[in-house]
């Protein structure tokens, strides 16, 4: 009845039609509204690059969920951005196969070139470097993803020409 | 039984427990951390591990989970095996990564779980040199603290506010190694029974806030065995004294009512025991108005000058012990005396013991309850008027789910497969009530009502039940769903004010008549039932009183403020009537003012006594400390006052095991008292119960500020506790059990070392005995159902008890007081949309002459022409169950927005400054 919650915004108008539209077509396919929770998020993480306090609260509401439900989904899953990144989020691939192939100097590199270490975002909004376990791409280690594109055999010159137009510098 | 062996030795074990219980009930200790005996096992913390064998052949075995594992016959395990020990071990060396070494300014050291089970596998010196992890707290409101990095992930917290306890806002957030258990934001724990964290967390991430602002360790405190005044439930609590303060509670196991877990205002309401509001000496009324203070003897002799030989009425009351409410009736006789109830709470109360000792339902415990497979709750907001119960209804309704798991064979205690097969589905429980309770979420169907449509529906599904035809398809399905039940529930109450809603709930169980059928009512006050069965009906009511004022001499009220009971004029009229008003009661209020003589009582923490709960269950409550200063228990107060008037009979009586035996022989129903507890002499093993643990320290030393010379330790001359560290805890009857402690285990699990099995009755049986025998001749109730006519523009008032803040004494406690905000009208959507206002907003009610401005809340469900008011709060005295009313906007009004109290405000703007990051 009472909220206590410090912060009251009117959650109604957060989400765009286009976006709970998309929900709502994933919930003719479950028995649970709450089952929809990752789909839900990945929509709006996709329309939006991240998952912002207001569209959580949002999407809980939306789903029949409490906020502390959803944010536990939200922060479990190392993917749902529950902070701002970058135009590209790169993601860099830390596992064995990787490592045995160098990947830590490769990473050094771009951490050089882009002034950005892992968790961290370009002062001009770029990237995002993030570490993941595994691309599923042993055979043709080192790999990282850069935005959706899977970029294989990494080594020194990979990375030069790939962020030869990156601004570099700064951390967020 | 199933034997196993367990390091070569043969264990009886019982069928379909898992090895840990098998373990704890065979009084081997097997540590653990995540598994809880009413929250059963989900195997995430890898302690309780041992190692089981295939066969006598079989020498190297494999590590199993305690928990996990069921016993079957002839299974064979080992605690002792080397790998057992070093995986514990090494389960503890791996908490202990991001444990931080903060014990001496923890306020879980001394009782902390964690560091029982570090010392008990024998993790000593840690080799890891890196850095731990950290965390920012949350502000979790005013009653819990948090403490993130203490955190050891058993995931016990949400398990237990989620899953048992029905909370919605803490919960499980991140992976693997930084796992965080908090708000989604920082705010106030929505739970009303957010307080038993503290209990739950096996070390010190949730602490009881309050606590720590006046903080002893565990082993400095004096513990008492007490019952909660809080409600009529009858909670067995264990509140614990040092420097005269008694400076928190915590449960106290009773296996039939409280279980493990107490509500909020039992946990956080007894901070007015520390009120400056305490009075400390006896006052007598100067020409002024003012008081002076005078020694115990010297308000006796004056209140005996006009008690004796003069026409004397009493006034009782239900928050004080069956004991000064017995000896005060003798005193002034039956005709003289009112039970202090209001009048009409007097008949609801009277009629509810009649039912009770006459119907053919079971007239359930707590854990009865939960055996529940289909609930109808008519007419009570249960979460608010009896906490406790409704924590065993949201247990009850899960026993579809234990239906399903017992078709798959699953155990009952495989708690994440069990909740993973049920999904949402639950055991029917429907709700009629005029506005939202705080059970809705789980409840198959809620029906809004007025209060005396209320009564027709249990009327209709009575009659729907004796298989005539209803016109109400609500009813009738209630009544389908009612039969079809093995153990199905019926629960009302006195909180609406309404007769109605209690004969029609009456109806329902006897039109029902199986052998399972129960039937429970809630009513007000710790001691309402004792005071039903102690006058039967035969008193003298507030009305009468009244009247009958101005023939009489004196007056004396016993703990009571008569202004929350009946009409202020009225109250005023009787107090200022011209006769001498005597007063006892602990803490000053509107009464006390008016009164001629005061005499400072004891609190329940400084006094012994009985009280009957709901159930009819009659239970001793003990002194934690002496009483401070001069306030003495009431039942001393009056015994010496009938000694000093030459009172025949009671003049007779020095102790309280004498004025019980007296007030047991003075009627048939109250016979059993006598039982309750053991007498004044019990001995364990010739010595007294101590309080204090035998480690408490600074007794002779703690007043040497105030003093060098040593004080002698207190002696209590009516129990057979001591209020020292010599003597033994262990053994006694339960009743005398003022706290739990056992070699090795320094923290509340030490409880199961005093059950007689995991989960099962104290060792020394279930304390208390019921008093209510029912002669099972069916409850007969009239079927008359009360009708309201409202005129345009009017509303029925519909009370609305809370939790926090409709309490007379807890509401004295600050954080209570904090949480209850102020008193207001409560209105559905869309009277609020028809009077353009919104919560926050002010409006005036009026209620005949009176009129009130409230603050607005919003319900979400709401029956027809009705509005809810909170009841028990200063801003709606005077506002009367069930009247009629009419309502306008209050132009006025200063809201208090941003809605935000002022702890919030503290604690946000604290974030502001620190940027998020701070420690309360």
């Amino acid at each position: 009845m009472s909220d206590t919650r410090i912060i009251q915004t009117d959650l109604s108008s957060v989400l765009t039609v286009e976006e709970i539209a998309e929900i709502d077509h994933e919930l003719v396919h479950i028995p649970y509204k709450s089952g929809a929770a990752i789909d839900a998020l990945k929509i709006v993480q996709k329309a939006r690059g991240w998952v912002s306090d207001e569209c959580l609260q949002a999407i809980a509401k939306h789903l029949e969920m409490s906020s502390e439900e959803l944010e536990g989904v939200a922060t479990f899953y190392n993917l749902i951005y529950r902070r701002p990144v970058g135009d590209k989020v790169i993601l860099f691939c830390d596992s064995v196969s990787c490592w045995i192939n160098g990947c830590d100097d490769i990473k050094q590199a771009i951490s050089d070139k882009l002034g950005v270490d892992y968790g961290e975002t370009t002062n001009d909004n770029a990237y995002t470097l993030l570490p993941v376990p595994c691309l599923g791409a042993c055979d043709r280690a080192p790999v990282m993803m850069v935005g959706d594109e899977l970029v294989t055999n990494l080594n020194n010159e990979v990375v030069e020409t790939l962020f030869a137009s990156g601004k570099s510098g700064g951390k967020q | 039984m199933p034997m196993i062996l367990v390091d070569g030795q043969e264990i009886a074990v019982k069928e379909g427990e898992n090895i840990l219980e098998a373990c704890l009930n065979a009084g081997l200790d097997l540590p653990y951390f995540c598994w809880h005996p009413s929250m059963g096992s989900i195997g995430s913390c890898r302690q309780c591990a041992l190692v089981q064998y295939q066969n006598e052949e079989d020498t190297k075995g494999r590590i199993v989970m305690g928990c996990m594992t069921p016993v079957v016959e002839g299974a064979r395990f080992s605690l002792k095996a080397e790998n057992a020990t070093e995986f514990r071990e090494a389960v503890v060396e791996s908490l202990m990564l991001n444990h931080p070494h903060d014990c001496p300014v923890c306020a879980e050291g001394g009782e902390c779980h964690l560091q029982d089970m570090t010392v008990m596998v024998g993790h000593r010196d840690r080799r890891y040199t890196g850095k731990k992890n950290t965390y920012r707290n949350q502000y979790l409101g005013p009653l819990i603290h948090h403490e993130m990095n203490r955190c050891i992930a058993c995931y016990r917290c949400e398990r237990y506010y989620r899953d048992y306890a029905g909370g919605k806002d803490l919960g499980a957030q991140a992976s693997h190694d930084h796992v965080y258990f908090g708000r989604h934001e920082e705010g106030i724990l929505e739970s009303e029974f957010s307080g038993n964290l503290v209990e739950v967390c096996p070390t010190g991430v949730f602490t009881d806030k309050p606590f720590l602002k006046q903080y002893s360790r565990k082993w400095d405190l004096q513990s008492g065995p007490s019952i909660c005044q809080g409600c009529a439930v009858g909670c067995n609590i264990a509140p614990g004294e040092r420097y005269g303060k008694v400076k928190r509670v915590h449960n106290r196991y009773h296996d039939e009512v409280n279980g493990y877990f107490i509500c909020d205002r039992g946990r956080f309401g007894s901070g007015y025991l520390n009120s400056d509001l305490r009075l400390d000496y006896a006052g007598i009324k100067k020409p002024d108005g003012s008081f002076f203070a005078v020694h115990q003897q010297q308000a006796l002799e004056t209140a005996a000058g006009w008690v004796a030989g003069k026409k004397v009425a009493a006034i009782g009351s239900p928050r004080a012990s069956l004991e000064a409410n017995y000896m005060l009736r003798e005193l002034v006789g039956k005709k003289n005396f009112v039970p202090g109830y209001s009048d009409s709470e007097a008949e609801l109360i009277g009629s509810i013991l009649s039912i009770l000792q006459s119907t053919t339902a079971i007239n359930p415990s707590i854990k009865k309850m939960e055996s529940a497979d289909a609930i109808l709750v008519l007419g009570e907001d249960v979460t608010n008027t009896a906490p406790r119960v409704a924590l065993a209804l949201r247990q009850s309704v899960r026993n579809k789910a234990f239906e399903l798991a017992e078709q798959m064979g699953l155990p009952s205690w495989q708690d994440a497969a069990v909740r993973n097969l049920a999904q949402d589905q639950l055991s029917p429980m429907i709700i009629v009530s005029a506005v939202d309770t705080r059970l809705d979420d789980v409840a198959s169907q809620c029906v809004s009502l007025a209060p005396d449509q209320i009564a027709s529906f249990g009327h209709a599904v009575a009659a729907a039940l004796k298989g005539g035809k209803s016109d109400n398809p609500e009813a009738d399905a209630t009544a389908k769903i009612l039969k079809s039940a093995k153990n199905p529930l019926i629960i009302s109450g006195s909180s609406m004010g309404n007769q109605g809603i209690i004969n029609s709930a009456a109806a329902v169980a006897e039109a029902l008549n199986t052998p399972e059928t129960m039937l429970s009512f809630c009513i007000p006050e710790c001691n309402s039932m004792g005071l039903a069965l102690l006058t039967q009906n035969d008193a003298c009511s507030l009305a009468d009183l009244v009247n009958k004022a101005p023939k009489l001499d004196a007056l004396i009220i016993l703990e009571n403020d008569l202004y929350r009971r009946g009409d202020r004029a009225e109250i005023d009229q009787l107090l200022a009537s011209g006769i001498k008003v005597i007063t006892l009661d602990m803490y000053e209020n509107s009464t006390l003012d008016q009164s001629d003589l005061v005499l400072p009582a004891a609190s329940y923490a400084e006094s012994q006594g009985t009280l009957v709960s709901s159930e009819g269950r009659a239970q001793r409550f003990y002194p934690v400390h002496s009483p401070a200063v001069e306030r003495m228990p009431s039942w001393q107060w009056i015994l010496q006052l009938a000694g000093a008037v030459g009172h025949k009979k009671l003049s007779a009586l020095e102790h309280l095991d004498q004025v019980i035996t007296a007030c047991a022989q003075s009627n048939k129903d109250l016979k059993g008292l006598i039982d309750v507890a053991p007498l004044n002499s019990f001995r364990n093993l010739g010595s007294k119960i101590p309080r204090q643990t035998h480690r408490y320290s600074g007794r002779t030393a703690m007043n040497s500020g105030v003093s060098v010379h040593e004080p002698q330790q207190p002696k209590d001359l009516e129990s057979p506790l001591s209020f020292s560290m010599e003597g033994l805890n262990r053994g006694q009857p339960s009743s005398l059990t003022p706290f739990v402690w056992s070699p090795g285990w320094n923290s509340n699990q030490s409880l199961q070392k005093f059950q007689s099995e995991v989960d099962g009755p104290l060792k020394g049986g279930s304390s208390g005995v019921r008093l209510i025998k029912s002669s099972q001749s069916g409850a007969v109730v009239s079927s008359e159902v009360g009708e309201v006519t409202l005129k345009q523009h009017q509303w029925q008032l519909v009370p609305m008890q809370q939790i926090h803040g409709s309490d007379e004494l807890s509401a004295h406690t600050d954080e209570m007081a904090e949480l209850a905000g102020h008193g207001f009208i409560a209105i559905g959507e869309k009277v609020a949309e028809k009077l353009s206002v919104s919560p926050g907003d002010g409006l005036l009610v009026r209620q005949g002459d009176l009129e009130c401005a409230l603050e607005v809340r919003l319900l979400s469900r709401v029956a027809k022409n009705c509005i809810g008011f909170s009841v028990g709060y200063a801003e709606t005295q005077g506002l009367i169950a069930g009247s009629l009313v009419s309502l306008e906007v209050d132009t006025n009004w200063q809201r208090s927005s941003p809605e935000m109290i002022a702890s919030d405000k503290a604690a946000f703007e604290q974030v502001i400054t620190e940027g998020g990051a701070h420690n309360v």
